[in-house]
């Protein structure tokens, strides 16, 4: 086995490693004004830092109301989406080199969602939507007393649905989503795929029903921009189309 | 202000916390409170997989599992308590498989298991693979998993609404609760919850350190408000270091990785476990690498041009395997280091993780007042409490196993304590102490920064009593801490607004990582021995005529009302293991 050769990430990290940027953030609070406004901070900053630390930097340095959600930090818990240079992304998962940061790094909260205060959205109907496609495991008849068997395949048949962290960065990416807050949206169908095509479950029928409704799945234009907001890398346009298949054969 | 009344309010949303309320909305009126939304939770940070014996693979039984707890915590862990958690660990296990938890599974489609550190066969003979896991995101199936099922049984939750106050009351001579106060983020409204039980599952404290595998938000909010109420915190000293974090950022790489073969090597491209554990190698417990690296660093083989970490190596493992079972830290490396795992090593570091010690509560998760004495109607589950299951060190994988044990034996203990027992009379303005912090804070004209005192704190903290520790450096943390306690009461923040006012929710988490800190610090000192996670160089072995034994710490006011911190011991609880030489 070979020995790792080492040191060749660091060897170049002798310089000075920070850059100045420009946040340009679209602001919001009701409690000042009734319009939002885009507003600058210039902030001196590693470029391979996050976004999401480009933030704290203007909220602990400068301006302590600037407000966002956040928590983990890397990605896993789904608070920090936002709009960035025009594209729904998570603020820790987006490193500032990676975004062109020699131009102004334009911040806004995700669209489709009632902005509450700067990056804050309502996310109610959010998970309203989730809740209503039933995202639960439904099983018939008695428990078996050991678990339920499951092949590997069986399992990896909705590996990539289990992945959803529940961000909305999908949902709130959707053209149609946007013109109808009624669409269901990306990210409930997501979660309805993840039961609908696991081997253990027998409530498909019903779910795909609730998904047959007119703000179901066919409002669907396969526009992908969910596909690509997915910052855990999840196939929706293709789970979309599963569930839409499903419908057509009733086969799942 | 609003006032609710509910049988039964529990205080977090993680594994923990919705764990209980499945079991307490199917028994009483139940309301959770949380301060993010429950999917938010750090419990979906949780990587690895979760112990049981299940014997799916190989050998196994939950008493090996019970050795190995009492063991890995440095014999300071409570042996009914670990007997409990490794015996229901099996029900745990397939509880969850039952609610949807997608395991992986083996080729006979049974739930597949894998080695973890600290876990073994025959009491210490070899590795064993006993963590159930759903490839390197378990805890975020677990959250998943347990979100989908509170929507099923309607449970109600409270989102962004943050608990400040824990209101006891006094009823013939003892000590009961009676309600908790809670600032909703989105309207800076106070709300009191008037219950006949509570439950605490607000989680760790973790960021009082710098490099931390914490979220942001675990500033150890339940602690600090039993805390503040007199209640005792117990083993506060005790802090698991993890081995393997993303350098300086502290991101966690679980162990799982080890689990799956990789090795720890420093600049030499030695693989260095060798020498400080010869059977369990890579896979000793999470003290014994932390320190291992460290020692490694220290005489002058770690890494890079500072020395300052050492690599994990997965570069044999098939690129295969590492995308079906590690899928999420690979990515990791990639996303936050532009490292390729398949082909480079990965620089880590070890990292502050997760707090052994915290609220003491008995197996059926019931809050103590002191050794012995229950709190009728508090309750309190996973890492906020201390049950101690996990002593001076915790297993890895025991995490996702207590919050699953213990979160369901204390949402059935509420509950049926609920349904029992009527309300306790609030006191006269139930609100009163956390309005008068909420005002002092946004009145403030003080010039203090909120940032900037807790950077110091955290770099006080990693500087002095992390992995090593030694009196000197416990005592400069302590004056340290003294003095930004002190600076804290100077603290102002820029936002004096009622909506979404995260400045002052900072400022305030602020305040309870400056309490913990104390009292960590201050337990520290007085443990005058090595065990498990606390580590003083002044004292390297374990001292068991002295200190087989948990920390007490209370908060005491004297009449001028000088804030002090009085140490007491509570005994172990031992059954079949006699504490033996700790080797792996």
């Amino acid at each position: 086995m070979a020995t790792p050769i080492l040191d060749k990430v660091e060897a170049d990290s002798a310089a000075s490693p920070y850059i100045t940027v420009t946040l340009r953030i679209r602001r919001f609070n009701p409690e000042v004004s009734d319009e939002a406004q885009w507003q600058d901070f210039q902030i001196s900053i590693d470029p391979k830092e996050r976004v999401l630390d480009a933030l704290h930097k203007v909220k602990w340095e400068t301006d302590g109301t600037l407000t966002f959600r956040r928590s983990c930090a890397h990605g896993i818990c789904g608070s920090d989406a936002m709009r960035i240079n025009g594209k729904n992304r998570l603020a820790c998962k987006t490193l500032i080199k990676d975004i062109s940061p020699e131009k102004p790094i334009t911040i806004e909260a995700i669209k489709g969602l009632t902005v509450l205060k700067d990056l804050v959205v309502d996310m109610e109907p959010f998970f309203q939507a989730y809740r209503d496609v039933m995202p639960f495991l439904i099983t018939k008849g008695n428990e078996p007393t050991r678990e339920r068997l499951q092949s590997a395949e069986d399992r990896e048949r909705f590996d990539d649905t289990t992945k959803c962290i529940l961000c909305a960065a999908c949902t709130s990416s959707c053209p149609v989503f946007w013109n109808d807050g009624q669409y269901f949206g990306p990210a409930a169908i997501v979660n309805a795929h993840r039961f609908i095509f696991d081997s253990r479950d027998e409530g498909g029928e019903q779910r795909l029903e609730i998904l047959n409704d007119r703000d179901g799945v066919w409002r669907c234009r396969t526009t992908f921009n969910c596909t690509d907001a997915c910052p855990r890398g999840i196939e929706v346009t293709k789970a979309i189309q599963e569930v839409k298949r499903a419908l057509i054969t009733r086969r799942f | 202000m609003q006032i609710h009344k509910y049988d039964t309010v529990i205080v977090g949303a993680g594994g923990a916390g919705m764990r209980a309320a499945i079991e307490s909305t199917k028994r009483s009126r139940t309301a959770v409170l949380t301060k993010l939304y429950p999917t938010r939770s750090h419990t979906g940070a949780a990587q690895g997989g979760m112990a049981a014996a299940l014997a799916n693979v190989e050998e196994d039984n939950w008493e090996w599992h019970t050795f190995d707890t009492v063991k890995g915590g440095d014999y300071l862990v409570d042996q009914d308590a670990a007997e409990i958690l490794a015996k229901e660990a099996i029900d745990a296990v397939l509880d969850l498989e039952k609610m949807g938890l997608p395991f992986n599974r083996t080729p006979e489609g049974r739930i597949d298991q894998r080695r973890f550190g600290g876990h073994t066969r025959g009491h210490g003979e070899a590795p064993v693979r006993r963590s159930c896991y759903a490839s390197d995101r378990t805890g975020h199936m677990i959250l998943q998993t347990l979100y989908q099922n509170c929507v099923k049984e309607g449970v109600e939750f409270f989102n962004e609404f943050y608990v400040l106050d824990l209101l006891l009351q006094e009823v013939d001579g003892v000590k009961k609760s009676a309600g908790v106060v809670a600032y909703e983020l989105a309207t800076g409204e106070i709300h009191v919850f008037q219950a006949k039980s509570i439950i605490f599952a607000s989680g760790g404290t973790g960021k009082f350190f710098k490099v931390t595998s914490n979220a942001h938000t675990l500033t150890g909010d339940g602690q600090a408000a039993a805390w503040r109420r007199g209640l005792p915190l117990e083993d506060m000293e005790f802090f698991q270091f993890h081995p393997t974090g993303i350098w300086r950022m502290g991101i966690l790489l679980t162990e799982g990785a080890r689990g799956e073969g990789g090795i720890l090597r420093n600049k030499d491209g030695e693989r260095f476990m060798e020498k400080y554990a010869p059977v369990m190698k890579d896979l000793a417990s999470r003290d014994v690498v932390s320190r291992s690296i460290y020692t490694e660093i220290r005489e002058g083989r770690g890494c890079g041009p500072e020395g300052d970490h050492v690599y994990l190596d997965l570069t044999h493992l098939p690129p295969e395997q590492l995308d079906a079972k590690l899928p999420d830290i690979t990515e990791f490396a990639r996303t936050y280091l532009g490292i390729e795992p398949y082909t480079d090593p990965i620089p880590i570091q070890p990292t502050a993780h997760y707090a052994m010690g915290g609220i003491p509560t008995n197996v059926e998760g019931e809050v103590l007042a002191d050794n012995t004495t229950v709190v009728p109607g508090l309750y309190a589950a996973g890492e906020v409490a201390c049950v101690s299951v996990h002593g001076a060190n915790r297993l890895g994988t025991n995490s996702l196993l207590d919050i699953n044990v213990f979160g369901r034996r204390s949402g059935i203990g509420a509950a049926e304590y609920a349904v029992k027992n009527d309300f306790v009379e609030l006191p006269e303005n139930p609100a009163q102490m956390v309005e008068e912090q909420i005002e002092r804070l946004r009145n403030s004209t003080g010039t203090e920064r909120v940032a900037a005192i807790r950077q110091e704190l955290q770099e006080c903290m990693d500087a002095n009593v992390m992995v090593f520790r030694t009196e000197q450096t416990i005592k400069t943390a302590v004056d340290k801490i003294a003095e930004l306690r002190k600076r804290y009461l100077e603290v102002s923040i820029q936002d004096k607004g009622k909506r979404f006012n995260t400045d002052l929710l900072e400022a305030i988490e602020l305040g309870n990582l400056l309490d913990l800190a104390e009292v960590m610090a201050t337990s520290a000192l007085a443990r005058k021995e090595s065990r498990g996670g606390h580590y003083r160089e002044d004292y390297p072995n374990r001292d068991d005529v002295n200190f087989m034994r948990h920390t007490m710490a209370y908060r005491e006011v004297s009449a001028d009302g000088t804030e002090s911190i009085r140490l007491d011991y509570k005994p172990v609880v031992q059954t079949r293991y006699q504490p033996m030489e700790r080797k792996y």
